[in-house]
């Protein structure tokens, strides 16, 4: 049966196969072949992977039985900020490789509909680092919580009334499923919401090197300006810096935050999330009337 | 039918199309030519909604492309053969180029086999050769079996076979009804080709007229004339000046003869008692029409190489020996 579509060019020509209205769905199948097709994909994941379960592995064998550790599951934290430039990589890449090989031009001769091309991007790439991710943060969560010791807790003498929520526990039982959730699922969620932005800015810029810089510098700067500021003396611009760090983010979900408490680990993952929203949806209008 | 109405695009301060208007029709080749900058990538741009027009409209089957809810079933383009993801097998390619559209998979395969790509299917695409990469994308843009077809340089680095299998290829699309716009530089093809013509330099619209027309219109035809010996071919110049036609002796004695028709040369020759060796018709070629048509259009235009850049000051010569005085030299002739 030939489904004829409303809007059919004057005939001179119509097609045996059948034609119908195309949707998300398409871009989205499209897109998943696009990045399960291309080295770099397996590349950026891999080495992830490989930084988040190795660097996780080592912080783990780092504390032997001997020691009573406070947070058990923070030692996946290093790997995994090493395995977000990993996840930022791939996500300007998913972007910007389409505009250096001129890809771009293909895809939107084929898809007109080009904020539906960004939107089926971001979907797929955030549903792939987040999945990847949450695996390695968990192997790497359980990897130290298997380590940690089963020392008695040492006890704390200098006077003050002591906001030690394990002060009786024992290593291994004092983490709870709130740090549970924050070391595996906050912790991807993170990950992949820097991946995401990393997309929005790769749409922006569309230049792989400069993309990935400015993501790097987003996640550097914030950090170490706010450490030069506090020696230089204003306390308040320097805690502020710090806090809203990204890389302060990340720690607070582990629960061991520089700056400012380690409930804010879900505040700011949700001012990280209304950051990446604002900066894609911005770069969705630039696209849809810049000329490609 | 692609219908262009004032279309015009402006780069910073230079216009790369102006006021361009003019129609694709179904069931034909239409060839689109001009210098190189003339602005014919710009056009095919504008067309595909890449870019967005200054001025003016540009619409394919009455709705512009960007508006189409299916673009590749109704238009099918090759734009830059170079313009895929290097990384990715050429199946890879097709299939998510299929997959925005809802083409089913088989159409994959069947588009490879109709270019030949079959058995390189599962290569990267940053190993094939520039005719391997032009079959690719004529196979993406055949992949939506369209209504409409754009290819921009199609045979560029196509072997004999290829240009012919293009050549075939796109007049049998023609022949389905299909409106197929072509690009290209190269005069012969085209003129084997092609049906119509639009012709643009410096982004303005210069001819739109079928070849036939085209070719007639810039008058280059001529009748080749050659005669035994130089004086039958002075009498003969004479009477086919006399007569009213335009002659030009070629250096190897032969003559370019206008504006008398080959039966009237013939028997001109025949009452001046001259024998004729040959006699010959010539038409214009595409080429020449094309190049006097365009010629004030040219944008590049290359010169000869003085090679003076390269030129180095020689070192002064030695200073010339000057002779000593002359008791010297005799006293050392005399030694």
């Amino acid at each position: 049966m030939i489904v004829e579509d409303a809007v059919s060019p004057k005939a001179g020509y119509a097609s045996p196969i059948p034609v119908r209205r195309t949707h998300l769905g398409d871009a989205l199948a499209s897109e998943w072949t696009k990045i399960r097709s291309v080295r770099s994909t397996m590349w950026t994941l891999g080495v992830m992977l490989v930084l988040v379960i190795g660097v996780g592995a080592l912080t783990a064998a780092s504390r032997t039985d001997s020691i009573y550790v406070d947070d058990p599951l923070s030692g996946a934290f290093a790997g995994l900020v090493l395995g977000q430039v990993c996840i930022v990589t791939l996500g300007v890449l998913v972007v910007t490789s389409e505009y250096s090989t001129g890809m771009v031009r293909t895809t939107f001769t084929a898809c007109p509909q080009r904020v539906r091309v960004l939107a089926a991007k971001g979907i797929v790439f955030f549903g792939l680092a987040f999945g990847l991710t949450a695996v390695a943060a968990t192997l790497a969560a359980l990897i130290n919580y298997a380590a940690v010791s089963t020392e008695e807790p040492p006890i704390v003498y200098d006077g003050d009334p002591v906001d030690m929520p394990h002060y009786h526990e024992y290593g291994s039982e004092s983490v709870t499923t709130g740090d549970w959730l924050g070391a595996t699922v906050g912790a991807s969620l993170y990950v992949a919401l820097l991946g995401l932005l990393a997309v929005g800015v790769g749409a922006l810029l569309r230049h792989t090197a400069g993309a990935i810089t400015t993501m790097l510098g987003f996640l550097l700067l914030p950090l170490v300006i706010g450490v030069f500021v506090q020696a230089s003396g204003s306390q308040d611009l320097a805690e502020n810096l710090i806090e809203y760090s990204p890389l302060n983010g990340l720690a607070s979900l582990y629960g061991i935050p520089m700056e400012g408490s380690a409930d804010n680990g879900w505040t700011l993952l949700i001012l990280l999330a209304a950051v990446t929203a604002a900066v894609l949806g911005f770069a969705a209008s630039v696209m849809s009337k810049r000329d490609v | 039918m692609i219908e262009a109405r004032g279309l015009s695009k402006r780069y910073g301060d230079k216009w790369a199309v102006y006021n361009l208007s003019f129609d694709v029709r179904p069931g034909a080749v239409t060839g689109f030519l001009g210098p190189n900058g003339a602005g014919k990538s710009t056009t095919m741009r504008l067309i595909l909604g890449l870019d967005e027009p200054t001025a003016g409209t540009v619409t394919v089957g009455g709705h512009p492309f960007r508006r189409l809810p299916n673009a590749p079933r109704q238009v099918g383009a090759l734009l830059d053969a170079k313009a895929v993801h290097g990384g990715r097998t050429a199946r890879a390619h097709l299939k998510c180029l299929a997959q925005l559209s809802g083409i089913p998979d088989r159409r994959v395969d069947e588009v490879l086999d109709v270019v030949g790509l079959l058995g390189v299917a599962f290569q990267r695409s940053k190993g094939f050769s520039l005719g391997m990469s032009q079959r690719l994308g004529i196979a993406a843009a055949l992949l939506g079996d369209p209504q409409v077809l754009l290819f921009d340089e199609p045979v560029n680095g196509l072997d004999p076979e290829g240009i012919r299998w293009v050549r075939e290829l796109m007049k049998r699309l023609a022949a389905e009804g299909r409106t197929v716009f072509v690009s290209s530089h190269l005069m012969s093809e085209m003129s084997l080709t092609a049906d119509h013509l639009i012709v643009i330099g410096r982004g303005q619209l210069i001819a739109d007229t079928s070849v036939k027309d085209f070719i007639e219109r810039s008058a280059s035809g001529y009748a080749l004339v050659r005669t035994p010996d130089e004086d039958q071919t002075a009498t003969l110049t004479t009477a086919l000046t006399e007569a009213g036609g335009s002659v030009e002796a070629l250096p190897d004695g032969a003559l370019k003869v206008t504006g008398v028709p080959l039966p009237g040369i013939s028997d001109l020759a025949h009452e001046a008692d001259v024998r004729l060796w040959e006699l010959s018709p010539h038409s214009g070629s595409l080429e020449e029409a094309y190049m006097a048509l365009t010629q004030p259009a040219v944008d590049f235009r290359s010169t000869t190489d003085r090679r003076a850049g390269l030129l180095q000051e020689l070192p002064p010569p030695p200073a010339p020996v000057l002779p000593q005085s002359s008791e010297v030299l005799e006293s050392e002739a005399a030694r």
